[in-house]
């Protein structure tokens, strides 16, 4: 009971009407529309918040180095923040059915080194089969965790801390600590990140075309709508009919899956695959996710949102440098921005739900 | 959510002890191995100072057992081991005397367990998961900030004794991990803050309800975790000389891999503490001999992967952990239940 309730109050999922603002308060409730109108504001509240804070943050780096809101440096930030808002969009659906995916990193890396690898040995190779075989790896290593956190309970975290360090070695292992470098790719494969179409950046169009995509699966399909019902209430989804272990397989098969388009387009980008290759990285996917408003506690999280807290996480990576704070701060302010939003999503929601009980007492 | 019964009392026997006996086995396989492949191993001088190598780490194994029994998981105490390591080091080079600059370091590294635990009771709607993650973030990028890409040392000669030293013919830090086990041992298998770690362990919002301060608790365990990896920090800085940024990276998986290797279960409520200890050295007398053999780190990191997450499997085939199903009846519970019959196991044992 208590959890249904509480399943209609997140918004997050629902019987017929599958669209998250439709659902904000129980039906039968007379003051459904104010409960509707204040979650609804709070999620905007937050979203606000985050443009707000973007767009000072961007004021104050414009003011201290006018490059910063050139063409060229957007086009570059944009660019580079194409990677990370790619592995958001698996990470904001792992982190909805309450997981984490601590392998990403290494997922990248092994899919990066032996796509360029192969590409190495083949020059003649095609770069879409090179994107194929990277996503190919990353499928299979994101099935062998979701199989082990769905159907044999691993926890998430020990499941991918294993093959975090699992696959980090095969990469070693596999490259024979040797790096793949730039002389070594084709020119294609490199244009796979490097060039253009239509004057755009390859990155940020496939981050454009993964986002329209996504958008469409998580909002409107049926399988989208079930991922944020077994986050908010995965008793309750399986009382509904839902095969909850499938999607979770398939929440980290995706998450692999993206993991190692995204490994394909790093080392094309740097035209260099180690063994090091996005080592720590997926600590900045968590941070971009977190920031963007998805609650570690499942069920919760938009698409304009974890946009917002990648462009967020790009101004930040792109800008320390032009403003000349030095590298060895980005870790902790990182770790800090994390915390921060954490947090304030935790009181946001306290407020939230304090904000909920009050009106249904009238 | 909750689980429905606590188990830890229920005698069973020599049966209760089968995962330690199968752990004692494979220490003494690997030890058959690694003397086939040095014919100095089998020495009492090997074996005592072997575990040299290795113990430093073995000190954040003690809390994570605590910490995984009372359901939880730190992933932070690696970059607390760092964060600490490079504080010593920076406040003896401005010119504190090493022994306050080693009760400093205590100090911080306990500072950064109140820390994790604080953020854990304040804000009980996250993880320790993702709070020890961020923490976990903040610490080490701490210790950038203060280090950046340079290494600090020069340490006074004495301090090299903790780490190399020898009381007797035994090493100074084998004495002490033994002592610090044996007060864990204590306080977690005799003292009342320990059965309640079990408790809360086992369900949280029943102690609650029944009065315990489940938040002292929380709180107390995760300071120890901080205590410890400031010990831990002290032999590590000790054994290396000097220190960097980035000591200790991956520690947390290490002792998250020895405790989940010793039987704790990941489920919480579960375990004693003989298992981690026994997988301390086994994993531990594992890695001198895959270095006798000139194995690569590498295929470590594999081989503690792979060792992490097939122990959680075995345990979870052979523990069946109670479904967090959240029905009284045991109908929708078979039907929610795919495969596993754990649940249907748990009735009919409370029925019977």
């Amino acid at each position: 009971m208590q959890s249904q309730v509480k399943m209609n109050a997140d918004g997050s999922t629902g019987g017929a009407n599958l669209r998250p603002q439709n659902l904000e308060g129980p039906p039968d409730s007379r003051s459904s529309g104010l409960i509707r109108k204040i979650s609804r504001n709070s999620e905007t509240f937050r979203e606000l918040g985050l443009l707000i804070f973007i767009v000072a943050l961007a004021a104050i780096f414009q003011i201290r180095n006018p490059k910063f809101l050139s063409i060229a440096n957007i086009k570059d930030l944009l660019a580079n923040t194409a990677i990370l808002s790619i592995l958001a969009v698996g990470m904001m659906m792992v982190i909805i059915t309450r997981g984490i995916d601590l392998s990403i990193g290494s997922t990248m890396a092994l899919s990066g080194m032996i796509t360029s690898l192969t590409v190495s040995a083949h020059p003649g190779i095609s770069p879409f089969l090179s994107l194929a075989q990277g996503m190919a790896i990353g499928l299979a290593a994101g099935l062998v965790i979701g199989v082990l956190v769905a159907y044999f309970k691993i926890l998430p975290i020990i499941a991918t801390l294993g093959l975090m360090n699992i696959l980090r070695g095969m990469t070693y292992l596999i490259s024979k600590g040797k790096w793949v470098s730039a002389y070594q790719m084709s020119a294609g494969f490199k244009n796979l990140s490097t060039g253009t179409t239509l004057g755009i950046n390859n990155l940020i169009i496939f981050a454009v075309v993964i986002y329209i995509l996504y958008t469409y699966f998580i909002n409107q399909t049926k399988t989208g709508r079930y991922i944020y019902a077994v986050g908010s209430s995965p008793e309750t989804a399986e009382l509904i009919g839902i095969k909850r272990q499938r999607i979770i397989l398939l929440v980290y098969a995706l998450m692999g899956l993206l993991a190692g388009l995204a490994g394909v387009l790093w080392v094309s980008k740097f035209a260099s695959a180690q063994g090091d290759t996005a080592v720590g990285y997926e600590m900045n996917v968590i941070a971009a996710t977190v920031l963007g408003g998805v609650s570690v506690a499942g069920g919760r999280g938009k698409v304009s949102g974890i946009l917002l807290g990648s462009i967020l996480f790009g101004i930040l990576a792109n800008a320390l440098p032009l403003i000349n704070i030095s590298p060895f701060w980005q870790q902790f302010i990182q770790g800090l921005v994390i915390l921060a939003a954490i947090i304030s999503n935790v009181l946001l929601q306290r407020r939230n739900d304090k904000l909920a009980l009050k009106k249904r007492a009238i | 959510m909750e689980k429905t019964a606590i188990d830890i009392n229920k005698p069973r026997g020599l049966h209760q002890y089968q995962w330690e006996i199968f752990l004692v086995v494979l220490f003494l396989a690997v030890n058959v191995v690694n003397s086939f492949l040095s014919p100095y191993y089998l020495t009492l001088d090997t074996f005592v100072s072997t575990p040299m190598n290795f113990l430093d780490k073995a000190f954040l194994v003690l809390p994570m057992t605590m910490i995984i029994i009372l359901g939880n998981i730190d992933v932070s105490v690696g970059s607390i081991v760092a964060l600490t390591s490079v504080l010593m080091a920076v406040s003896y080079n401005a010119g504190l005397p090493m022994p306050l600059a080693m009760v400093l370091a205590l100090l911080v590294s306990t500072t950064c367990g109140f820390i994790n635990g604080f953020l854990q009771i304040k804000f009980k709607e996250l993880s320790a998961t993702i709070i020890t993650l961020s923490t976990m973030t903040v610490f080490r990028g701490i210790a950038y900030v203060i280090l950046e890409d340079r290494s600090a040392g020069k340490f006074p000669s004495w301090f090299s004794f903790l780490a190399w030293g020898y009381l007797g013919k035994i090493p100074f830090i084998l004495i002490v991990f033994v002592l610090a086990a044996i007060v864990f041992a204590v306080i977690l298998h005799t003292t009342r803050f320990g059965r309640m770690i079990y408790a809360v362990g086992s369900n949280r919002t029943a102690c609650e309800y029944s009065g315990i301060r489940t938040d002292r608790i929380i709180l107390g365990v995760s300071m120890l975790a901080g205590l410890m990896a400031g010990f831990t920090s002290l032999f590590l800085t000790s054994r290396m000389g000097s220190t960097r940024p980035n000591v200790a990276l991956n520690y947390e998986l290490d002792a998250i891999a020895m405790t989940v290797l010793g039987g704790i279960s990941t489920n919480g409520g579960k375990g004693r503490i003989t298992g981690p200890l026994i997988s301390i050295f086994l994993i531990g007398f594992l890695n001198y001999g895959l270095g006798l053999r000139n194995v690569s780190a590498q295929v470590l990191l594999i081989i503690l992967g792979f060792l992490l997450v097939l122990s959680v499997l075995v345990q979870n085939f052979t523990d069946r952990p109670r479904q967090k199903s959240p029905q009284k009846s045991s109908a929708p519970t078979r039907r929610s239940d795919a495969g596993d019959g754990s649940d249907i196991h748990e009735n009919s044992a409370q029925g019977g």
